[in-house]
């Protein structure tokens, strides 16, 4: 694909484009395997060449990513440091051709905003002294800051609350598609669930991110309007192998086994969906859920330490596994201890989630943490911004349901939820989803 | 009318002098007019300029926050302004002025009497257009401010009857009136917000009263009268409603109700006066404001926060800019597709939230009480009153081609 190459950068080097993907951690058909190598590696490689085409090469700061390309950029691009994540209702009046045209003027102005330029050309203050200006302006002199938008389609688009089948589209729902069961945990708040359309906007500058939150829900007014939105301040998964595991708020580094974008195999069999699964409108995409997941950290706080260790089943410092090693070792869940018990709990999380306990299933994870003020027995309104992508929503699904007996659900409680499919990467001159459409 | 409103009217005074100018280049800015702006002076550093675009360098060296002001020659009337200058700051201010006098004048802290008023001359032609825009424009003109005349008109006997009762300790008349007395008011309400203090007079809630050291007059304070509030109730601020408050003594009873005859009387007068005309863009900035209006006092329950008749302005702030929106609307389809296209996009977008409020009453049966509509109500308003307010808010820049 063309179209993934970097918009600025000659590729001196690709490092590490498939330094795991290479070792074949999965099979998979011959055909499939080499279509999606070939993509999986350009889009490795269009995030590597980028961010070392940084003038400085001090930071991704000044670095940004390609729009188009066979799949959204978001998913595989090295996890920014910031995340505004938004939901949005279609309005009761909006019908086909209206969806039609908000995606269209939604990735006009994301191809723009992600190159680090006004929403529109005029922009800030290059307009009429008698209008109001295009662009909200609070990102200018602001670098695009590996800005990535990517946008989903939640179920409603299908098929709204009332049954009905508004934009033509509900022989084309996905079965997967669906709301997602009731979990342990769950006490969701329905202000902060659900959604007919998604932006997920991550940049290494916060500013970046929400400006362009602002003004793509700007567009949208009249056609549709924000349900819910999500800031997160720091990543907590990491999606390249570039790229240090950082902590939650919990101080335990998270996403350590995350799927990563070099083993493009893995990112195929896991994050990708393919032709063959279905519907073709799909292909390429990913299905993308959103948990906003409350931390009662003051609680967490007063855990001793060898306690939090077991429960998480690694090392707070090190992050290694408790049977042994470093933190990228292998977890051996067979180990014991002198005693006879398991060196990692029978319910630690490490445990519960790790794909050999879930046939195999693994997510790229892309979560963030979040403090949003305090609640009103001041406790702060901290934790995770869940999100992953997965090539069916199942995967996460088992992988939530083996977590129904994970000990750090004492101190979880998940408050949003959210569903999306994420269709393939855009061509330049199509828009968002066109082929959902076609 | 709430604190952001009188911000927003500034949009609309700032271009009260305004009318089709074209385009002005922005090289033309170039000579600023230098305003030393000090705690007790306002001094500007020539007093005549010509036509056209003219640019203000403000300079605050005074201690507190202050505003520069350019009043018509009544000294009343502001026809551009500049607020929040603060102490050190640096800023350029312009102002369309057509040949005339005008006066200067700064307003320390923002309050009270103009300081250092100063008469300023513009000299020159009058700014000229082609004359098929410019019958557009004159039609719109004379169209717009009948209407306004007319709303005036149909204020003061509806405010004097309102009042009466009022006076009179006939509340249960005088409630039933509140919502109808306020409806020609609500309609023009940018208009009355061009005349300085007068608005505040007649239409100020009691937290910004409060906030700006004004004596609390007018609609609301007869209205808290009306819908007196019970121990434990708050006021939209969550301040207790009973501190500094007391139900009127008969005495003060007819002074508020004289005063806010008195105040719509005068401000008829001020509108019916040969001399008041109105701009272009003071037509289509008024069908802004007015949506404003809605967006930020309305939509929030903050407006007719004891009698809960917030939709009732709410229909007539909506109809007074569908008025505003119509007289322009020739002139804004005058100017090429884009025109075309935008006139058609308010006409549906006003379509779609006058058919919103529909579900909740009307102006001539009433409409239900704001506190019984759900969030889910109000939202669904909200964003009918965004979805026109975006398209609404290019109006300016498309009548003046601009």
């Amino acid at each position: 694909m063309s179209d993934t190459e970097p918009t600025s950068a000659p590729q001196e080097e690709t490092p590490s484009v498939s330094r795991r993907g290479l070792l074949g951690l999965f099979g998979a058909g011959a055909a499939g395997a080499a279509v999606g190598f070939a993509g999986g590696a350009a889009a490795v490689g269009a995030a590597m060449s980028s961010a070392s085409a940084s003038v400085s090469g001090a930071g991704s700061a000044a670095s940004s990513y390609a729009f188009y390309g066979m799949h959204q950029a978001g998913i595989t691009t090295p996890a920014q440091d910031r995340l505004h994540f938004a939901a949005f209702d279609v309005d009761a009046s909006l019908d086909r051709e209206g969806l039609i045209e908000l995606l269209t003027d939604w990735t006009n102005a994301a191809a723009r905003l992600s190159q680090g330029l006004d929403v529109e050309e005029g922009g800030a203050v290059g307009g009429s002294d008698y209008a109001p200006p295009a662009d909200t302006g609070e990102a200018q002199g602001l670098p695009a800051a590996g800005l990535t938008l990517t946008f989903g389609f939640g179920p409603g688009i299908f098929e709204d609350a009332s049954g009905a089948d508004r934009f033509g589209l509900a022989s084309r729902r996905p079965p997967e598609l669906a709301p997602l069961p009731r979990f342990q945990g769950d006490a969701l708040e329905p202000a902060r669930t659900g959604g007919d359309l998604c932006i997920q906007a991550c940049a290494d500058d916060p500013q970046v991110a929400v400006h362009a939150i602002r003004n793509l829900s700007r567009i949208a007014f009249g056609r549709a309007t924000l349900r819910w939105s999500q800031l997160g301040f720091g990543r907590t998964s990491s999606t390249s192998t570039a790229q240090a595991t950082p902590r939650n708020l919990f101080g335990f580094k998270d996403g350590t086994a995350n799927v990563k974008a070099e083993e493009t195999d893995v990112v195929d069999e896991q994050v990708w969906v393919a032709e063959s699964d279905g519907p073709a409108w799909m292909a390429g995409g990913s299905y993308l859920v959103a948990r906003r997941i409350r931390m009662i950290i003051e609680n967490w706080d007063r855990v001793q330490l060898g306690e939090q260790e077991m429960l998480v089943g690694r090392s707070k410092g090190e992050g290694a596994p408790l049977s042994g090693g470093t933190e990228f070792t292998e977890p051996d869940f067979e180990a014991e201890g002198a005693t006879g018990a398991p060196l990692i709990d029978t319910n630690a999380h490490v445990r519960l989630a790790h794909s050999s306990n879930n046939n195999g299933a693994r997510m790229l994870r892309r979560g963030y943490n979040f403090v949003d003020g305090n609640d009103e027995l001041g406790r702060l309104d901290a934790g995770l911004f869940f999100l992953s992508f997965q090539r069916s929503p199942q995967q996460f699904i088992d992988i939530q349901m083996s977590l129904a007996t994970d000990g750090l659900n004492e101190y979880l409680k998940h408050v949003g939820s959210a569903i999306f499919a994420v269709p393939g990467g855009v061509s330049e001159g199509e828009f968002v989803g066109q082929k959902l459409f076609a | 009318m709430t604190r952001r409103a009188l911000a927003a009217s500034v949009a609309v005074t700032a271009l009260t002098a305004l009318t089709l100018t074209g385009c002005v280049a922005k090289a033309d800015l170039a000579q600023a007019i230098g305003v030393d702006i000090t705690d007790d002076g306002c001094a500007v550093a020539v007093d005549t300029a010509p036509a056209g675009a003219v640019t203000f360098a403000l300079e605050n060296n005074g201690t507190e926050v202050n505003e520069f002001e350019i009043l018509a020659d009544d000294k009343l009337r502001i026809v551009g302004e500049k607020e929040n200058v603060t102490p050190g700051q640096q800023v350029d201010f312009t102002a369309q002025l057509e040949p005339g006098t005008y006066y200067t004048a700064c307003k320390f802290q923002q309050v009270g009497a103009p300081v250092g008023l100063a008469e300023f001359t513009v000299t020159g032609e009058a700014s000229t257009v082609s004359s098929g825009e410019q019958e557009l424009s004159d039609q719109a003109v004379t169209e717009y401010l009948a209407y306004v005349r007319s709303q005036t008109s149909e204020l003061l006997p509806l405010v004097q009857e309102f009042a009466d009762a009022y006076k009179a300790g006939d509340d249960e008349t005088a409630r039933s009136l509140f919502a109808a007395a306020r409806v020609p008011y609500e309609r023009i309400e940018p208009t009355a917000e061009a005349f300085g203090d007068l608005d505040p007079k007649i239409d100020f809630r009691e937290v910004d009263a409060v906030a700006d050291g004004l004596e609390w007059t007018g609609f609301h304070r007869i209205e808290k009268d009306l819908w007196a509030p019970q121990p434990g109730d708050l006021n939209s601020d969550g301040q207790d409603a009973l501190k500094g408050w007391a139900p009127s003594t008969p005495e003060e009873r007819t002074a508020y109700a004289e005063g806010l005859v008195a105040d719509v009387t005068e401000l008829h007068e001020l509108v019916t006066d040969e001399s008041f005309s109105v701009g272009l863009a003071d037509i289509s900035n008024g069908a802004i404001a007015l949506l404003d209006e809605v967006a930020s006092g309305k939509i929030t329950g903050e407006e007719d926060w004891w009698s809960g008749t917030d939709l009732s302005d709410f229909a007539a702030n909506v109809q007074g800019a569908g008025v505003a929106f119509g007289a322009v609307r020739p002139l804004a389809e005058s100017k090429g597709d884009e025109g075309t296209e935008l006139a058609a996009e308010i006409d549906e977008q006003f379509a779609a939230l006058e058919a919103e409020l529909a579900k909740y009453g009307s102006l001539e049966e009433g409409f239900v009480n704001y506190s019984e509509l759900t969030d889910a109500d109000k939202k669904a308003l909200s964003d009918q009153v965004n979805a026109l307010a975006e398209p609404l808010s290019q109006l300016t820049a498309t009548v003046l081609g601009v």
